[in-house]
């Protein structure tokens, strides 16, 4: 189950990253495996989507959310 | 200034590093810049209470000490290198308590990093709303620094902050965060070996960052990259372990001195703003609305203290012209410089209510919706989510706008950005606008409450959008990247806006343009004196004395003769030569050669070419006289007696300031930021190209 899989309200833990440069970014953003992913709401046309991550909320795109790969 | 210690303020953004900033140091703040690099330093003066000075740098807002953009990659330069005249003494964090965890991240980095630091714990009121508890103690404790609860929006705990400030250690006390060398044994020990380096941190940032440190020599990036190779040192793979391990440390820290309540987190009051501010329809109609609002603002708010300026103006260059003994340093002064200076100061208060709104926007947190909103479309035309506050700054000023595209990663994005933000309806075209507009558009009411002139000018502002997406859309596919785009942002909560902050950035932006724009605009206004006041050989004697004769004082009063001997004259100085040169190019655009004068003069700035229209139809070179001058263009014939300004004339001219690139100062700053002249000199081109093409479909087709 990736990430972009989600709908608004779901939720899921990070278990893995696809991709090595995009996870050292997320990773210093606090979205980190073992963290808990929600789903808050998806952008008015269907993209970006924003994620409440550690205690904050993080937008980033459908591409950059299918790296992240949830247990 | 002379201060007693250097502080340096580091911190993730939205944590209110810059109220903390604002409020340790007041008013006594300086921008400059960092040498070598174009990201502004914001350096203030903090009086502590032992009665020293400190003096206090505000580092651009960071996730970690590996940048992910320009601005970002300065924090570890002035941090660690010891060279540095900006190096601190002691290293302020600030942390935000409603989300420690991500925040101390960049601590344990700064830390590693074995320069003196103290944690400041912004944001407890909202921690404790969040029901948050936080042992204090137990953290300075288990780290070994002083951590001083603040909250510097209320400006609470900021005494005992500068207390702190003032007794801290001279030498670092903290505590190690995690095992460095493991990340790299090797690669550590002999980069600390060969370029004497005893922080390990140290050692191991440097074999990451080695390219884009400007305090390496060439030969030592070379010796790192080498030796990177010989110990098969994988950057990113490391950066994600040490990533991991940090957050391990983190989590052992938080785990007996944070606690948090368990509470459905989904009902926050931002949430729910959230639900209405980025809803599939409301959203954009709001934001819509919103935009509308800032325009007829800047519009309505800004006529009465733009005609206090403009009077200011009229008023001292006529005290002075009564004063000072006539003659041509005189006229130099007055007309030249005071004239020139009169035209910037005019757009200050639109340039401040700009950006005022837009720091209100950036401050309650709603930019941010905005990009997560607008991203997608303008990710269809090569641009990015963040592109959207330089577009609607360029409404303003195209100048604070390509510097505000420093936060956007992307160098492909980044470019687009810079290349289509001057092409947006800046401030400076609206006199031009407004001018021939009201030329040729009858003021009339259509559907009872649009007027005909509004429309045509609202109609000019959308125009210079599509265009500016349009030009985006195509440099998509011309420049070719390696990197990737990525949008990995933070959306922060709903803040209410600070308004010392909004006040601060009114008062910086327009400090800034009047210095970047008001050396070109008067450097140009004084050429511009010079050449429409000197004509070649002795043909301004010549002309003075052709009027002298009889037949023409006695058919002329004073006033009648000046004037007509001012524009003969200006026909036959360089600047009317220039024009007539001109002619046969722009002449199938509908213009004669007083336009071209008023062609090329704008080439410096827009707004300049009111000021030169008011002089060639020889009226007194003030912009007051508006009305004046455009009853003088309006009655304005061509030899065989046809006016000179029809509509088609008129359309053509606004399409050509439409599209050209009239601004030395965006050139200048383009150049800039770029840090390479072909960036302007493509702009120009492709500018003055589509420029010249549109002036010339709209003559013909309006003619």
């Amino acid at each position: 189950m990736r990430l972009s899989q989600l709908e608004v309200g779901q939720s899921g833990i990070v278990k893995e990253f696809t991709d090595l440069e995009m996870s050292v970014k997320l990773m210093e953003m606090g979205c980190l495996p073992g963290e808990e992913v929600r789903v808050s709401r998806i952008a008015p046309l269907g993209d970006p989507i924003a994620i409440q991550v550690s205690g904050y909320q993080l937008s980033l795109r459908k591409r950059e959310a299918s790296t992240i790969i949830l247990q | 200034m002379d201060t007693d210690i250097k502080v340096a303020l580091v911190g993730n953004p939205n944590t209110g590093k810059s109220t903390l900033f604002n409020v340790l140091t007041g008013l006594n703040q300086k921008i400059g810049n960092f040498p070598g690099v174009t990201v502004d330093k914001k350096t203030g003066v903090c009086e502590l209470p032992d009665g020293r000075k400190a003096q206090i740098i505000d580092l651009p807002g960071t996730y970690s000490l590996y940048p992910k953009s320009r601005d970002e990659s300065i924090v570890f330069s002035v941090l660690a290198d010891r060279s540095n005249p900006l190096k601190p003494d002691l290293v302020v964090v600030i942390l935000d308590a409603s989300n420690l965890k991500r925040n101390l991240l960049l601590y344990t980095q700064v830390a590693d990093l074995k320069v003196p630091v103290i944690i400041a714990l912004n944001m407890m009121d909202m921690a404790q709303k969040a029901e948050i508890t936080i042992d204090v103690n137990a953290i300075a404790n288990k780290l070994g620094v002083p951590v001083v609860p603040i909250s510097a929006r209320k400006g609470e705990g900021i005494d005992k902050l500068k207390e702190a400030i003032a007794f801290a250690n001279k030498i670092p006390l903290q505590e190690d965060t995690i095992d460095v060398d493991v990340l790299a044994p090797q690669l550590i020990a002999t980069i600390g070996e060969e370029l004497h380096i005893d922080n390990h941190y140290f050692a191991l940032q440097l074999a990451h960052q080695h390219e884009t440190l400007h305090f390496l020599t060439p030969e030592q990036s070379e010796r790192i990259e080498e030796l990177e190779k010989e110990f098969r040192f994988h950057s990113q793979k490391s950066q994600a372990a040490e990533t991991i391990a940090r957050y391990n440390f983190i989590n052992d820290l938080l785990y007996d001195t944070v606690t948090k309540k368990e509470t459905a987190q989904d009902q926050t009051i931002s949430n729910r703003i959230d639900r209405v501010l980025t809803h599939k329809t409301f959203g954009f109609v709001l934001f819509l609305g919103i935009l509308l609002f800032i325009f007829q603002s800047i519009f309505a708010w800004s006529a009465y203290p733009m005609k206090l300026i403009g009077d200011f103006f009229v008023w001292a260059q006529s005290s002075l012209h009564h004063v000072l003994p006539s003659g041509p340093l005189t006229s130099l002064l007055v007309d030249g410089v005071m004239g020139g200076l009169s035209g910037v100061m005019v757009f200050i208060p639109q340039i401040a209510i700009l950006f005022g709104f837009i720091s209100i926007l950036e401050d309650t947190g709603y930019m941010s919706r905005v990009t997560f909103m607008m991203d997608r479309i303008m990710r269809k035309v090569g641009l990015n989510g963040k592109s959207v506050v330089p577009l609607i700054g360029g409404f303003a000023c195209a100048v604070p706008s390509i510097m505000s595209t420093r936060n956007i990663e992307n160098w492909k994005d980044r470019m687009i950005t810079i290349m289509v933000t001057p092409l947006v309806t800046c401030s400076a075209r609206l006199p031009v606008y407004t001018l021939l507009i009201a030329l040729v558009v009858p003021s009339r009411n259509v559907w009872w409450i649009f007027n005909l002139q509004g429309l045509a000018l609202t109609g000019m502002y959308l125009f210079s959008l599509v265009s500016a997406v349009t030009v985006a859309y195509v440099m998509k596919y011309i420049l070719k990247s390696r990197e990737r785009g990525y949008f990995i942002m933070e959306l922060p909560v709903y803040r209410m806006p600070r308004w010392k902050n909004v006040g601060l950035t009114m008062y910086d932006r327009s400090k800034a343009f009047v210095l970047q724009a008001g050396k070109v605009i008067i450097a140009v206004s004084v050429i511009l004196w010079v050449l429409a006041s000197f004509g070649p050989g002795d043909q301004f004697q010549q002309i003075e004395q052709k009027y002298r004769q009889p037949q023409y004082s006695q058919h002329f009063n004073a006033d009648e003769l000046h004037r007509v001997i001012a524009s003969e004259k200006l026909e036959n100085s360089y600047a009317g030569m220039l024009g007539h040169a001109i002619e046969p190019v722009i002449r199938p655009l509908g213009f004669d050669w007083k336009i071209g004068i008023a062609l090329i003069t704008s080439f410096a700035a827009r707004e300049v070419f009111v000021g030169t229209m008011a002089t060639i139809y020889s009226v007194d070179g003030d912009a007051e006289k508006m009305e004046s001058v455009q009853q003088k263009m309006q009655t304005a014939k061509h030899p065989d007696g046809s006016p000179v300004f029809t509509a088609a004339v008129a359309f053509s001219l606004m399409m050509f300031y439409a599209f050209a690139m009239q601004c030395a100062s965006t050139v200048a700053v383009v150049y800039r930021e770029t840090k390479d002249w072909r960036w302007p000199a493509a702009q120009f081109a492709y500018m003055t190209v589509l420029a010249y093409l549109a002036s010339f479909i709209t003559y013909h087709l309006l003619r």
